[in-house]
Parts: structure tokens; C-alpha cells; sequence
């Protein structure tokens, strides 16, 4: 397996994710972060729990999930669904390489909607204490590396990828996270919360999760669905109507 | 010299068999894949570009085989059926990504030489999106023959084209064969595959039908027993008397009224009815056949 990287393929597709409706989307949800941040530190000003509540509850469970959904089923679903992908796949380079080109612009997408947001973020809501914005947007960015490679194998398992998304992050990483201790272990949320409260030190946002299986587990995750999205390309079956 | 070699594939989704025991090769020249829709033709070339791993049997190129070898598509070129393109991009940049994506020296000209050859030139820089369907389907062609290949697939190609541009990819399609390349495109219509190619493959309910030149094709199709319905002033009398003329096979009063009859010479068949009815003092009322659609005669071809 040799696995490169297609500037081609990340060209079409960051404008494969910015050339559809649903992009706007990945300049709105951000606002909405920053947005709240604003009016949280007016109102209530530099408070650990309101940030903590802001931060976590709001930006790395449910912004940073979010633009790692639309940003990886943009650039990979929409050409799986409507067959264009054959003239990608039609070439001779290595479907990893395809794989990780459009990883790359998903992670772009995490950087610039998530990872900087949750810093500016962390930064309007506790000014004081910078280390903990870094950490967030950290824990961000990693967190939404484990997410994209999750997504892009859902999508090219299935045509519902969005759904199927949505329904992983209510049902799994949400409602069960929330009532059952033991799912931490396999949650990229809270994986990447065991991430943050290392770097940023004196926030608990996670208990009894160790920072080295934090990023062990979510380095699996990365590297385990990009590599399983690349295997699966391989067999990719291509038919007309009939 | 580029084959694409089928030995006894068979390609099933569950328990619906799509391709049945099917073996084929395809020299280099223009080879017409003919058969009615749903017959297999696009499983054939999905198998034959790599896209579809054969249940049974092997597919390969010069003895590669093209499943999961994508080192095979520097020698192939795709046109599939489907029409999704990357709608966001104008032709001419669609056309370029393809030859970066096959890593040509020079992507721009490529794309080019690619783009004039389906007179695509005046349109290259106009938003896919805004393409109407033959021109998508001559983009998809420029897109496919950038890195020049020595096989080109090409799946229903003709299907959306208004008449010059179907002759004009006619007309592409030959000066490819003629310059040894190995070309196959599928198609349900018998006149557009005898027109381009020389060699045909019929395939039907997923089987290998018949093979050969479209001489001996259009011989077998037309050969075939036909049949009609007759009826006349006298169904009896010319019944009798067709039964006695080596074109007829057989005769049958219907109940109803009318006569029903099989033909085994067409040719001499349609030229005896009308003699025969003037000599016998009967008036033919309706001639009509009763199995004249495509499906019936890859039916025939099928059994025969």
C-alpha cells in the first residue's frame, strides 16, 4: 500500500465541499460558536462552568462533530451517490492516495470551521487563561481528524452516510455518552476531551481516561478508517441502470 | 496489440444472474456489445474496466487482470453510461484534472488535443452544468481519451445524441478501430452497432447470444422463422395454399378467425403472399407480425 497525496483531487474537492448548499453551513456553524462565546462572556462574564458548558457541551459535541460530517460527506458522498467518482477511481493511482487527498481537504475544513473557532472561542470566554482555549482547539482539530476518517468510511459503506452520522452522534456519542460511564472508552468526544484537559490543565472535562489511550485510540481511529475507506475504493463496483 | 480476454465469467448480485458463462475476446478494431436493455451489457463493461470483480471466470487485459489493478487504466479509457460529471467545473478544467489525475507531462495541451477532437473546443470553457446531454457525453469522451488509450469502453454512447453528433462519434469510433485501438461500446440498437462496428458480440439474458461479423448478425436476425396473422376472405383455402410453398413452415386456423403462420424464408415469403392470394381469387385483409420487437429476435438468437 503506498498512499501520496493528489493536489488534483484536493483542488475538486474543496470545491466539490464549497461548491454545494450545504457549505454555507460550514461557515455558519462556526458563527454560531463564536457567536455564543460573545454573548455568554457579556452576560455572564469569565465563568469556568458557563465556558466549560460552551466550550464542551456545545463546541466539541456538537460543532466539531458536525463540520467533520458535512465536510467529509461533501467531498467524498455526493460523487459515490451520483457515480462520478469512476472518473477519480478510472486512474492509475493508488486509492489510498484518493483517500487521504480528500481526508486532507476535510481537515482543512476542521482546521479552519472547528479547531480555530473553538480557540477564538476559548479566548472570548476566558481570556486569562489562554492554555485552556489551546487546548480545546487542540482537542478539536485531533478530535475532528477521528471523526472524518470515521464518516469517510461511512460514506463509501453506505448512501446514508449523512444520516447514519447524525444518528452515531445523537444516539452514541450524546444519549449513551451522557447515561453510561463506560462509553468513554469509545468516544471520540470524550477522547478528545481527555486530550484537551491534558494540554489545558486544571479543567476535569473527562474522568478516569488517561491522555495516552485518548490519543492511542484516536490514532487508531484515524488511521484504521482511512486506510479501511482505502481498502473499500478498491472494490468499488461500478453499474449502470440495469 | 491490446485484448481484453473474458474465459467463462459469471457475475450474480445474490440470486439474480447478471452475466452468465460468458466468454469473449476483444481484438483490437471497433466491437459493437449488442443486446436488449437489461441484458448485461453494462455489468460486461463494468467487469471488462475493473469496476466489477467476476463472480466466476477471469477478466483480463494482454493476461493483467483488471480487478483491483489500477495500474490498468493507463491502457483504458472509460466513457460510462451514468452522466454525473463534476457539474461545478467547466469542461476545459474537467478535461485537464482528468490527464493530471493520469499524470501527463503536459496536462493542458493533452486536454487540448483531447477537447478539439470532440469538437468541443467553442464549449470548453462554459460550467458543466450548462451542458446539454450530447455534450456531456462528448466531454466524458475527451475526458477518456486524454492519455490516448489503447482501449477505449464506451456504455450506450450513442444514447442522447441528436443525428451529427452520432455521426460524428461514429465516425470518431471508426478512425480509432482503424488505427488499432481497441474499442467496444454497447448499445441495444442494431442499425448504430452495424454502422461502426465490424465485429459484434450479442448478448442476451446475460448470455453470449451469438458473436461474429454484423453480416452473419444481421443474417441470423433476419433468417429467422416469423410470424404472422393473416386474415383473408377464405382463411381455409389460403391456408392450404401457403402450407404448399417451401417459405411456409406451418399453418394454423385460429378460432377467433384469421390465420396464424410461420414464415422460414422471409424474403421469398413476402414475395409469394401477395402472388398467391391474386391467383387463388382471396383478398388479404391484414398481414400482420406478431413478433417484430427486438426482444423476440434475441429471443431467436438465444435458442438458435
Amino acid at each position: 500500500m503506498t498512499a501520496g497525496l493528489s493536489g488534483t483531487i484536493v483542488r475538486l474537492g474543496v470545491r466539490s465541499v464549497f461548491g454545494r448548499r450545504r457549505g454555507v453551513l460550514l461557515f455558519l456553524l462556526p458563527l454560531v460558536l463564536v457567536g455564543l462565546a460573545v454573548l455568554v462572556r457579556v452576560l455572564v462574564g469569565q465563568d469556568p462552568s458557563a465556558a466549560r458548558h460552551t466550550l464542551y457541551g456545545l463546541g466539541l459535541s456538537v460543532i466539531v462533530p458536525l463540520v467533520a460530517l458535512l465536510a467529509t460527506t461533501g467531498v467524498l458522498a455526493p460523487e459515490i451517490d451520483d457515480g462520478s467518482i469512476s472518473y477519480l477511481l478510472a486512474k492509475p493511482i493508488s486509492r489510498h492516495t484518493i483517500v487521504v487527498s480528500k481526508l486532507v481537504v476535510a481537515a482543512i475544513c476542521v482546521l479552519l470551521f472547528a479547531a480555530v473557532p473553538m480557540l477564538v472561542a476559548g479566548l472570548v470566554l476566558l481570556l486569562d487563561e489562554p492554555l485552556i482555549g489551546v487546548g480545546y482547539a487542540l482537542g478539536s482539530l485531533v478530535g475532528g481528524l477521528a471523526y472524518c476518517a470515521l464518516f469517510a468510511l461511512l460514506s463509501v459503506l453506505t448512501r446514508h452516510a449523512v444520516v447514519v452520522g447524525l444518528i452515531y452522534l445523537l444516539i452514541w456519542e450524546g444519549l449513551l455518552g451522557g447515561l453510561l460511564d463506560g462509553v468513554r472508552w469509545l468516544s471520540i468526544t470524550r477522547w478528545a476531551g481527555a486530550i484537551i484537559q491534558e494540554v489545558a490543565g486544571g479543567v476535569t472535562l473527562v474522568e478516569g481516561l488517561g491522555p495516552a489511550y485518548a490519543v492511542g485510540a484516536t490514532a487508531v481511529v484515524i488511521l484504521l478508517g482511512a486506510w479501511l475507506t482505502g481498502q473499500r475504493l478498491r472494490a468499488f463496483n461500478l453499474t449502470g441502470d440495469e | 496489440m491490446t485484448t481484453i480476454q473474458l474465459d467463462r465469467v459469471s457475475r450474480w448480485y445474490r440470486n439474480v444472474v447478471a452475466v452468465n458463462d460468458v466468454s469473449m475476446t476483444i481484438g483490437p478494431g471497433v466491437t459493437g456489445l449488442l443486446g436488449p436493455n437489461g441484458a448485461g451489457k453494462s455489468t460486461l463493461i463494468a467487469l471488462m474496466s475493473g469496476f466489477l470483480a467476476p463472480s466466476t471466470g477471469t477478466v483480463t487485459l494482454d493476461g493483467d487482470p483488471l480487478w483491483r489493478n489500477e495500474q490498468v487504466y493507463r491502457r483504458i479509457g472509460l466513457v460510462p453510461e451514468r452522466e454525473a460529471l463534476f457539474d461545478y467545473l467547466t469542461g476545459r478544467q474537467f478535461v485537464v484534472a482528468n490527464a493530471e489525475l493520469h499524470g501527463l507531462p503536459d496536462p493542458g495541451a493533452a486536454a487540448q488535443a483531447s477537447i478539439a477532437l470532440v469538437e468541443m473546443s467553442d464549449a470548453q470553457d462554459r460550467v458543466i452544468s450548462t451542458y446539454s446531454k450530447g455534450m456531456r457525453q462528448r466531454i466524458k469522451m475527451a475526458s477518456s481519451l486524454v492519455h490516448e488509450p489503447a482501449v477505449l469502453l464506451l456504455d450506450e454512447p450513442f444514447n442522447g445524441m441528436d443525428p451529427r453528433q452520432r455521426l460524428h462519434l461514429m465516425e470518431l469510433l471508426r478512425t480509432m478501430g482503424a488505427e488499432g485501438r481497441t474499442v467496444l461500446f454497447s448499445s441495444h440498437i442494431l442499425e448504430e452497432v452495424e454502422q461502426v462496428a465490424r465485429q459484434i458480440e450479442v448478448v442476451v439474458a446475460g448470455r453470449h447470444a451469438a458473436s461474429g461479423d454484423f453480416g452473419a448478425i444481421r443474417r441470423l436476425m433476419t433468417d429467422r422463422p416469423n410470424r404472422f396473422v393473416l386474415r383473408t376472405t377464405d382463411d381455409r383455402r389460403m391456408a392450404s395454399v401457403l402450407l404448399a410453398d417451401p417459405s411456409v413452415r406451418g399453418a394454423r386456423l385460429r378460432s377467433e378467425g384469421g390465420i396464424e403462420l410461420e414464415a422460414s424464408d422471409f424474403g421469398r415469403f413476402s414475395e409469394v403472399l401477395p402472388r398467391l392470394a391474386r391467383e387463388h381469387g382471396v383478398r388479404l385483409l391484414e398481414v400482420t407480425p406478431t413478433d417484430e420487437s427486438l426482444e423476440s429476435v434475441f429471443a431467436y438468437l438465444v435458442s438458435a
